[in-house]
């Protein structure tokens, strides 16, 4: 793995159309549901952060997807994968949820436990 | 709210997200159909169209000002402390079809809404979950709880194969909603079992 382009994390603040350095894909590819947290490196790092990076790392201190993270922050869905991959592979964010290139549909005890889980609605 | 190291350490407090998509025709009822079951107002993520298969960067504008953005609204169903279920509605026209590649990739299935007095608004939805081998069922979204064609009738006029269940819902109630959503889990679970 390459790390991340740095510019689109740290360091020079860049126009918000540049925010992810031109860039539509990270290192990391999570799928839009994935769902993220912040680690406490990224609680340690969010001082040092460009503004989007950081407000991610702030609004993830409670388990949100990628999808709420973009629709909250008014970002647009491909900017905050890029983002939130970026974070992920720095260490800065978590997530359990499998990439997007492994993601099966779910297998059948999963979704007995969503079965479960809606009859109890 | 105090956040300490070691709590957000704990990862095992991330759910697992699994996601149901809504589809069908304009106006059919996919954002009330989200709102009667979700546990939040529903959110809106726009998205930009990309010429992803050729990795061009083409976002335009990130302000979505001199770019075309397609908006999807979703919703948010917490199942348990431990599974948080997502419920997308699919932007409408042909040509965001590039989303929902995205949107059923990991799907539970979708639920395909109909309204029988524009029953053709759903063909794009149908063709398009059968061909991406997505498990689904039509749900028949009865406008003020008038039927005007019966479930069987309307799986004729889609040429339905037998094993899609077809089911009458109301987009505006919950437990209707709910039920909607279990008819499509247990049928997901079926193609589940039948394919290995
Ligand atoms: N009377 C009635 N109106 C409905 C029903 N479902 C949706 N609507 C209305 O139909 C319009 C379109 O619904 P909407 O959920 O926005 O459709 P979408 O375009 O598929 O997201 C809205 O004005 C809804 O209030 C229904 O079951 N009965
Ligand atoms: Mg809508």
């Amino acid at each position: 793995m390459t790390s991340p382009e740095p510019d689109a994390l740290q360091g020079v603040r860049v126009r918000p159309y540049m925010v992810t350095g031109g860039r539509t894909r990270s290192a990391v590819e999570l799928p839009l549901e994935a769902i993220i947290r912040v680690t406490p490196e990224g609680q340690k790092a969010v001082g040092t952060l460009n503004l989007e990076p950081r407000q991610i790392v702030d609004i993830c201190h409670q388990p949100l997807s990628i999808a709420e993270i973009s629709a909250h922050l008014r970002l647009h869905l491909q900017v905050s994968k890029v983002l939130v991959g970026d974070l992920v592979h720095a260490g800065y964010l978590a997530t359990h949820t499998a990439t997007a290139e492994s993601a099966d549909r779910p297998d059948l005890q999963l979704l007995e436990r969503v079965l479960d889980g809606l009859q109890s609605l | 709210m105090a956040c300490n190291p070691s709590e957000v350490d704990d990862m095992s407090a991330n759910p697992i997200p699994v996601k149901i998509v809504v589809a069908g025709g304009f106006a059919v009822g996919k954002t009330t159909f989200v709102t009667a079951i979700s546990d939040i107002d529903p959110l809106t993520t726009e998205a930009a169209m990309t010429k992803v298969s050729e990795g061009v960067d083409d976002w335009g504008d990130a302000t979505g000002k001199k770019s075309t953005t397609v908006a999807m609204d979703f919703g948010r169903v917490g199942l348990s402390p431990e599974l948080v279920l997502y419920l997308f509605g699919t932007p409408g026209q042909d040509r965001f079809h590039f989303m929902w590649d995205e949107l059923v990739r990991g799907a539970i299935g979708a639920c395909v809404l109909v309204d029988t007095g524009r029953i053709d608004q759903c063909f794009p939805a149908i063709d398009y979950m059968e061909n991406a081998g997505v498990p689904f069922i039509v749900a028949i979204n009865a406008f003020d709880g008038m039927l005007r064609h019966h479930p069987e009738d309307v799986r004729e006029a889609l040429d339905l194969p037998r094993h899609i269940p077809v089911v009458v819902t109301d987009a505006r109630h919950r437990a209707a909603v709910r039920d909607t959503l279990v008819a499509l889990v247990r049928h997901a679970m079926t193609m589940a079992q039948s394919t290995g």
